[in-house]
């Protein structure tokens, strides 16, 4: 499992007018294991590894956030609107159960 | 022959199922667990219909990814915005699926993901607004082949 590659990506418009709403696509690479899936092999249950939370900052505030369990599928996708009022810059954070944080940061123009 | 076995999987012998088998990783959440969650978020209110819009298949014909989006409608200013939306897709062992917060900044309150629907179930959306007051909207999705291991 430690070889699964966790993979951020991210669609943001690179240039918008003051006050549009802008949409935000996001995706990130992870297996959201369930904690209820059993081993084939085994038969013992794989313990729950999932993202729990995901939150976009915008200029260093936040504009949207979720909380995730385990009824999200693999792979976690989200599309989201944010009101564009300047330039700025978007960070994206990913948290993982086992404390690992995966963040990505998109730059956009505000005419 | 494999949807009757889930079928009675989780009507007849799930709980009791889901609590042995599951007992020391990610346990099924109990009935009251989840009323709990849904009480706590909607803090008292009773849930109104109207409002939020949830969108759903009709059918899905894999449990594992399904797409679903909601929207609010609400115009998203400093004094009367969409607070949070919380998803649950009540069959699910795990009903709980999602929470979304949103701020004035969003501009519009809406989002898209996929979830995992273990079986055919209905998908609620409760939608608080920063005043508390909470809205519902509720959909069917048929599930063809459920997407929660088991």
């Amino acid at each position: 499992m430690a070889k699964d590659k966790v993979k951020p990506r991210v669609k943001v418009p690179k240039k918008a007018a003051k006050g549009d709403v802008i949409t935000i696509k996001t995706l990130i690479s992870h297996k959201m294991e369930t904690g209820r899936r059993k081993d084939r092999k085994t038969g013992e249950f794989i313990p729950r590894k999932i993202i729990n939370h995901f939150k976009a900052e915008y200029n260093g505030a936040e504009v949207f956030s979720a909380n995730l369990e385990p009824s999200v599928s693999a792979n976690p996708y989200f599309k989201f609107s944010v009101k564009v009022m300047e330039s700025g810059t978007f960070k994206f954070t990913w948290t993982d159960d086992d404390g690992s944080v995966y963040t990505s940061e998109k730059k956009i123009a505000v005419q | 022959m494999n949807v009757t076995r889930r079928q009675t999987f989780v009507i007849g012998a799930g709980a009791v199922a889901f609590a042995t088998l599951g007992a020391s990783i990610t346990p099924a959440l109990s009935a009251s667990d989840t009323e709990k969650i849904i009480a706590d978020f909607i803090g008292g209110k009773e849930p109104v219909s109207g409002k939020v819009k949830l969108k759903t298949p009709e059918i899905a014909e894999n449990g594992n990814t399904v797409p679903i989006s909601f929207t609010v409608d609400s115009p998203m200013t400093e004094d009367n915005y969409v607070a949070s939306v919380l998803v649950v897709a009540a069959g699910n062992p795990f009903p709980p699926v999602a929470t979304f917060n949103f701020s004035a900044m969003s501009g519009k309150a809406e989002a898209s993901t996929r979830i995992r629907l273990a079986t055919t179930q209905d998908i609620l959306a409760y939608a608080k607004m920063n005043d508390g007051s909470v809205f519902l909207d509720k959909k069917n999705v048929k599930v063809t082949i459920g997407g929660c291991g088991g």
